[in-house]
């Protein structure tokens, strides 16, 4: 009730305790049936699923770009590398109506396949892989090493830092998303935190006051996992992006 | 072990550039063959068909008793020393050294025994654990001929190996690829711009330019009967000088109207003669004779490089730059006029249209 009164507060409230433990664990929402510690689970199987799926769709992507030779091949990496630079928002309806239509509504599936593929991920591993000196390749074709067997002793190792890299960004990314899991999911056990705090806010109707002490709550613990992330790996996060193991 | 035979292979590259004109060449088992020409000659294109990173466009290319145009590189019993070494960079340097008989399904404890052996050979013991960023050059250059050695191939074959490396390095890496070479008996064919590492570690050279043949032979050979005026002034340092000859009468001259006093054998009356900078003599340092060269020089330019000094100089008006070797002790000063001699059979006689080698009679008897 006091930040009605005072306006927002530096300080945690006296209820510090209590309202973490009321948001991860009390059932919220209009069915009663989902806790913040769903919630979180949700956030955290789509980052990470948006980041590893990322990984390995746009490395294999980049993969068949740079390393084999098919007709016509660098014409339609700029036509999908052009279609992805549209942000979601511009094919939102269409990407729905076949989620929909396929039946994934209400599914991790329908929350993650549907982005999962990367033109940046693809662009920056395609760079990458350009930058692996031919050499390389050929010693490995002399030393008996087939295209899977390159890709997965030579590529994926020498491509560490790069994923690592890749990693955070598609996390943050995945964890943060807003507009297509509130549009895919309509059951309330698949809500994401993100989500999750605009539901607690929206309440406002006649007498009822939100409980704004939880959402606020939810953002701190919504935050914190990114952090987490990005200050655990921002050496390789750095590395990544600057330097190429050579 | 196994010989390569190359018959009449040809590499025509998109937009119908003829990198490799057809070229032949019979390598005996055991033999160190190097291939040596300027930048763009096709040396490089021909040992990248052999190892088959390059298709053969035409011609046949057999590895022992085996026709191996269309076998994948991993098959054709070859391995490849890289001029960049080409080392898997996150990997041991022991798993470099493995990871192709891993591949090939060799059981664990013979590659153990190759790798022990090969890192005995090249003295990369110590270093078996570490990355290759972690090693020097010359350290790296070792594990990418280990690579080499622990595969056991019919042939090695080298791309530059020692061009990333000072020349010191370079030097001493030369006389432990020639012995390593002589110890294990392996083929070898390995290409260079370098001709002086070329002549030293060659059984027979094949020098090449704009992807045709212009000679094959044994380095003394190549150095002492230049087919033509490439190989003349490719093999060999500072370079052959070159001079025009005419007929005049009975006698051959030279453009400052000195004569040369010379057998040849042939109806052109324009040839270029050729004499290398060692066999034009101070003529006071030398013993009397009267045949062969004899003719002024004014000196421009020294080079001192302690046991001998380059003298460069010109012949007459419009002479090209003419190189002598003169013992290091002696003094000259620009526009000091020199005389200098060759004996007959140190001159050497080229068609100035096709730069074909013309036979200096009585040459080699004299010699």
């Amino acid at each position: 009730m006091s930040i009605y009164k005072h306006g927002l507060q530096l300080t945690p409230g006296g209820h510090f305790t209590d309202t973490y433990k009321q948001v991860l664990t009390e059932a919220g929402g209009f069915t009663k049936s989902v806790t913040g510690l769903t919630m979180l689970w949700n956030s955290l199987i789509l980052g990470l699923g948006f980041a590893i799926g990322k990984i390995v769709i746009s490395m294999l992507a980049a993969y068949a770009i740079v390393y084999f030779r098919f007709p016509l091949g660098t014409f339609f990496f700029w036509i999908i590398f052009s279609t992805l630079l549209l942000p979601l928002e511009v094919r939102i309806l269409p990407s729905y109506e076949i989620v929909q239509g396929l039946g994934m509504a209400n599914t991790y599936t329908g929350l993650i396949v549907p982005l999962i593929a990367s033109a940046t991920g693809t662009f920056y591993f395609r760079q990458f892989f350009k930058s692996v000196p031919d050499e390389l390749v050929e010693a490995a074709r002399i030393d008996g090493a087939g295209p899977l067997k390159f890709f997965i002793d030579i590529l994926v190792p020498l491509s560490k830092t790069m994923i690592a890299a890749i990693f955070i960004i598609m996390f943050v990314f995945g964890w943060n998303q807003y507009l297509w899991p509130t549009l895919i999911t309509t059951d309330e056990s698949l809500f994401t935190l993100v989500r999750g705090m605009k539901q607690i806010l929206q309440v406002w109707i006649g007498a009822q006051i939100p409980d704004t002490n939880q959402a606020m709550a939810l953002a701190v613990l919504a935050m914190l996992p990114p952090v987490l992330i990005v200050v655990i790996f921002q050496s390789w996060f750095v590395k990544g992006l600057v330097e190429s193991e050579k | 072990m196994a010989g390569i035979k190359l018959n009449t292979l040809r590499k025509i590259y998109a937009g119908n550039v003829e990198a490799v004109k057809g070229i032949s060449i019979d390598i005996q088992d055991g033999e160190f063959i190097v291939l040596v020409g300027p930048s763009g000659c096709g040396k490089s294109t021909l040992l990248r068909m052999v190892a088959g990173l390059e298709t053969i466009t035409d011609g046949e290319l057999f590895i022992g008793d085996r026709l191996v145009n269309n076998v994948e590189p991993a098959d054709r019993d070859i391995a490849m020393v890289f001029q960049n070494y080409a080392l898997y960079p996150h990997m041991s340097v022991y798993n470099n050294l493995a990871y192709g008989l891993k591949n090939r399904n060799i059981p664990k404890d013979e590659i153990e025994k190759r790798v022990r052996k090969a890192a005995e050979i090249l003295e990369i013991g110590d270093f078996l654990d570490r990355k290759p960023r972690q090693l020097s050059g010359g350290q790296r250059q070792r594990v990418a001929m280990g690579r080499a050695i622990v595969r056991e191939p019919a042939a090695f074959l080298f791309d530059e190996p020692l061009s990333n490396l000072d020349a010191k390095l370079r030097v001493q890496m030369r006389m432990e690829i020639k012995k390593l070479q002589k110890e294990l008996g392996t083929t070898s064919l390995y290409v260079t711009h370098d001709q002086l590492e070329a002549m030293t570690l060659a059984d027979r050279l094949v020098v090449l330019s704009g992807g045709e043949v212009e000679q094959i032979g044994s380095p003394i050979d190549v150095y002492e009967k230049p087919a033509s005026t490439f190989v003349a002034t490719f093999i060999g340092s500072p370079a052959m000088n070159l001079l025009p000859l005419t007929k005049q009468g009975s006698d051959w001259k030279l453009d400052n109207g000195a004569t040369v006093d010379v057998k040849l054998n042939t109806d052109l009356s324009d040839l270029i003669l050729g004499v290398r900078p060692e066999d034009l003599v101070i003529e006071e340092l030398s013993e009397k004779f009267d045949t062969g060269l004899h003719t002024a020089l004014t000196v421009n330019v020294v080079e001192p490089v302690g046991a001998e000094s380059y003298v460069h100089g010109t012949i007459g008006e419009g002479s090209v730059d003419v190189v002598v070797r003169a013992p290091g002790k002696l003094h000259f000063e620009p526009g000091q006029i020199l005389k200098v001699t060759a004996k007959p059979e140190k001159l050497h006689t080229f068609d100035t249209k096709t730069g074909k080698r013309i036979e200096v009679q009585g040459a080699l008897e004299a010699a």
